[in-house]
């Protein structure tokens, strides 16, 4: 058996969903900071901002979905129930928010799809902090099918996730908007960074605190020797990060702040990485448990390595071609 | 009180799915109506194909969002309502739609961004091209979960191992024996379903006495591309009607409700098909009609539905009915397709008003065709979701019926809100019918960003 299929994979996947994460990231971000607008050609500027790229961004989300069924498909056949209302959900409130984008720019009134496109951003980012920590938390697993109940998700971590997920996405669109917006809208949204990076810090504190007293295995993945030798840059990396982030808001720097909240959340990322590899369905499925055909695997990857860097490269040309700052009064029609 | 979980999650996804296939069966034809609006505003300079190309493009733009979002939810429904599916054949059916979100989705919604906001920010020829490449985008994801659903009906180049299915040969499996078919009867679906769409807002712009000029193009289109397509549409179900005979008998014994395979088949105009006394009732038929079209001998035999027993047999009546509201309506676009074309040869079609009516309130004939051709092909698969390898009743997750249940009354209510406010813009755009040349100015839906600041340099 090719062991080593299932980790290349992993990382594949692993790459879409943190693309998807920081890509979507930020739109859902600018929804979750849609009802704080003051008025409707700020909200025009705000949506005028992500517009041509929302449908790109969420794409990933669907390789991501889609990769896991295809390259861990016993992995796909657990989650999926186990996490059946989030995900459930997080589809619809992606479905309102969505909609909301090309309705608003047809719609006379646009109060009812303000409302559909900043709560449908919110209750999807809150929906997929809960799978997370659905996930983190653990899933009952027997003979390799879910084997809990409808609500087993519902912990206070999973809902803890779940806000956490609200912040770090706010912060992503808040620091989106200092990067390709001008005037009041921008002023605002670095006021907005800071109160959400200070959040973000503490939401991941309390992750970071919580995990390992509640599972003994991820204490073991970080404290114990050696493993501690090489892992302690990941938190003070991630406190320069933020230190660094918080300074480049203050000092009105335009691109920075956007790339260190990308970087603090690869960072968290990572640390969860580091606590659940290689389990995909913790505490139980790893991905070599879960792996699809090693004939499966090869025929996805060879595709994928062909099509993955060109897909790149159209969506880095579509973020050069729409580059540049959006003015108020910039909007729809 | 006790909810089925299997009923719940099949009734969950025949709702989810037939609301999806609304927009592709639009999207795929109208993509391709707008690239070849592209082509010929860039080869003969006239501005009337570049005001519709803008118009169709921001119906296109609701209308693919709709189709973006639904579409979403399939994907995770697969695991959701589907997963012991998932674990059985997603060695098999995960890569082709792995290569649908690699190939197709990924282009689609990169593009389409080109497509509607970079009109200043581009040459024409690349705002041309982006349109073609939506097209051919909308096109390959068609291929790829064609090829896919096609595997579920007539699946090849496996093997299985311990209940799970092992790819021994790809090309089998993309290429398996009902794919052709279905998808070149599907692709043909979808382009028809547009051209009546264009049909219908042509007809009801001339009726209305506005936007002459391009109410006349698209009723030539239109017609032109109809009156080759329905027919040919005929063709094309005729041979997928065969290969279907060959691989899956019981289906076609449904579709035409023909119980007793020792006789000839008739075809049945109209019939109540009893499954519990196995005939028909109230019939109206053509004597060995059936026989002639799927064996084309007048005494010809194919496999009755009492050659296997009750419980392998589809829901007869369903299949049954699905099939003739398909064929009906095909028939229909076939007949106004061709009597629109003599109108125009006969130089009287833009002043016959009685058809410009009636036509402009056909532009849903081909979405009824498309379901309803769906319903047959998925409910005459019945017992099984994957045909001998799985039966949906062994294919389903691990969720109670309360939580189906729920998320199904939200799906309803969630999707007919969407829904009426989507018709309702996609209305209103079409009322609102072309920009003059003298609007198009920015970008199609888009902030005049570019207009304004010269960012990204218009390049024409």
């Amino acid at each position: 058996m090719e062991w080593y299929l299932p980790v290349i994979w992993a990382g594949l996947i692993g790459t879409a969903v943190a693309m998807y994460v920081i890509l979507d990231g930020f739109d859902l971000g600018v929804g979750i900071l849609f009802p704080f607008a003051a008025n409707e050609r700020q909200r025009d500027q705000m949506m005028a901002s992500v517009a041509p790229f929302w449908d790109g961004n969420e794409t990933w989300l669907i390789l991501g979905g889609g990769g896991l069924f295809v390259a861990f498909p016993r992995a796909y056949a657990v989650i999926m129930p186990a996490l059946y209302l989030p995900v459930i959900v997080m589809l619809l409130a992606l479905v309102f928010r969505g909609v909301a984008f090309e309705f608003r720019t047809v719609s006379r009134s646009k109060g009812w799809l303000n409302f559909a496109f900043s709560a449908g951003s919110a209750l999807a980012a809150f929906a997929q902090g809960v799978i997370l920590g659905g996930l983190i938390q653990g899933v009952k697993v027997t003979n390799g099918a879910y084997a809990g109940g409808a609500l087993d998700w519902a912990t206070p971590f999973a809902l803890l996730a779940g806000f956490a997920m609200i912040a770090g996405y706010g912060l992503l669109g808040a620091t989106w908007l200092t990067l390709k917006t001008e005037g009041a809208v921008a002023e605002r949204a670095r006021d907005q960074a800071r109160v959400l990076l200070i959040s973000v810090l503490v939401f991941m504190a309390a992750v970071s605190l919580w995990t390992p007293f509640a599972e003994p295995r991820i204490a073991a993945r970080w404290f114990s020797v050696p493993n501690i030798y090489f892992l302690w840059p990941v938190p003070v990396v991630t406190a320069l990060t933020a230190l660094a982030l918080w300074n480049w808001i203050g000092q009105r720097r335009e691109a920075l702040p956007f790339l260190a909240a990308i970087a603090l959340f690869l960072l968290g990322y990572l640390g969860l990485v580091i606590s659940n590899f290689p389990y995909l369905v913790p505490p139980s499925l790893t991905v070599w448990d879960t792996a699809a055909a090693p004939a499966s695997q090869i025929f996805m990857l060879l595709g994928t390595l062909v099509l993955l860097p060109l897909i790149l490269g159209y969506v880095a040309f579509v973020y050069w071609l729409f580059r540049g700052k959006v003015r108020e009064g910039e909007s729809y029609h | 009180m006790d909810f089925d979980p299997i009923l719940l999650a099949r009734l969950q996804f025949a709702f989810t799915v037939t609301f999806h296939i609304i927009f592709p069966s639009f999207t795929i034809g109208l993509s391709a109506y707008i690239a070849t609006l592209g082509a010929l505003w860039v080869r003969t300079g006239k501005d009337h194909y570049h005001q519709l190309m803008r118009f169709w493009t921001r119906i296109f733009a609701v209308s693919f969002a709709m189709g973006v979002v639904s579409g979403l939810v399939l994907s995770y429904q697969f695991g959701t309502n589907w997963s012991r599916f998932s674990l059985t054949v997603g060695n098999v059916v995960g890569p082709l739609i792995g290569y649908e979100v690699l190939t197709a989705f990924f282009l689609e919604a990169t593009f389409l961004g080109v497509l509607l906001f970079g009109f200043n920010r581009v040459p024409p020829w690349l705002y041309v091209l982006s349109g073609a490449i939506v097209a051919l985008g909308t096109a390959m994801s068609a291929f790829w979960i064609l090829s896919a659903n096609s595997w579920m009906q007539t699946p090849a180049g496996y093997t299985m191992k311990d209940g799970i299915a092992y790819p021994t040969d790809w090309i089998a499996v993309i290429f398996n024996p009902s794919f052709p078919y279905r998808f070149t009867h599907m692709l043909n679906a979808a382009y028809l379903t547009t051209g009546f769409v264009v049909l219908a807002v042509g007809a009801r712009f001339l009726l209305a006495g506005r936007h002459i000029e391009e109410g006349r193009t698209m009723l030539r289109m239109a017609i032109g591309l109809t009156a080759v397509l329905a027919p040919l549409q005929l063709i094309l179900g005729d041979m997928h009607g065969l290969n279907t005979l060959k691989y899956q008998p019981i289906k076609v014994a449904a579709m035409e409700a023909h119980w007793d395979g020792s006789q000839p088949g008739d075809f049945e105009i109209f019939a109540w098909p009893d499954e519990k006394t196995e005939t028909n009732r109230y019939a109206l038929s053509i004597p060995n009609a059936s026989s002639l079209i799927l064996t084309h001998k007048l005494h010809g035999l194919f496999p009755g539905l009492k050659s296997v027993p009750p419980s392998e047999r589809p829901p007869v009546p369903l299949v049954f009915f699905a099939f003739r509201v398909m064929v009906g309506l095909g028939l229909f676009m076939i007949a106004s397709a061709l009597f629109g074309a003599f109108l125009w040869w006969r130089g009287t079609l833009f002043e016959t008003r009685w058809y410009l009516a009636a036509m402009s309130q056909c532009w849903w004939v081909g979405f009824i065709a498309v379901m309803a051709g769906w319903v047959t092909t998925e409910s005459g698969r019945q017992p099984w979701i994957v045909e001998h390898v799985l039966r949906t009743a062994d294919a389903n997750s691990p969720v109670i019926g309360e939580s189906i249940l729920v998320t199904l009354v939200l799906f309803v209510l969630a999707y007919g809100v969407v829904f009426s406010f989507g018709i309702y813009y996609i209305n209103r755009l079409i009322n609102g019918g072309p920009e003059s040349p003298a609007e198009i100015r920015g970008p199609l839906v888009g902030s005049p960003i570019a207009a304004a600041r010269g960012g990204g340099g218009p390049i024409h």
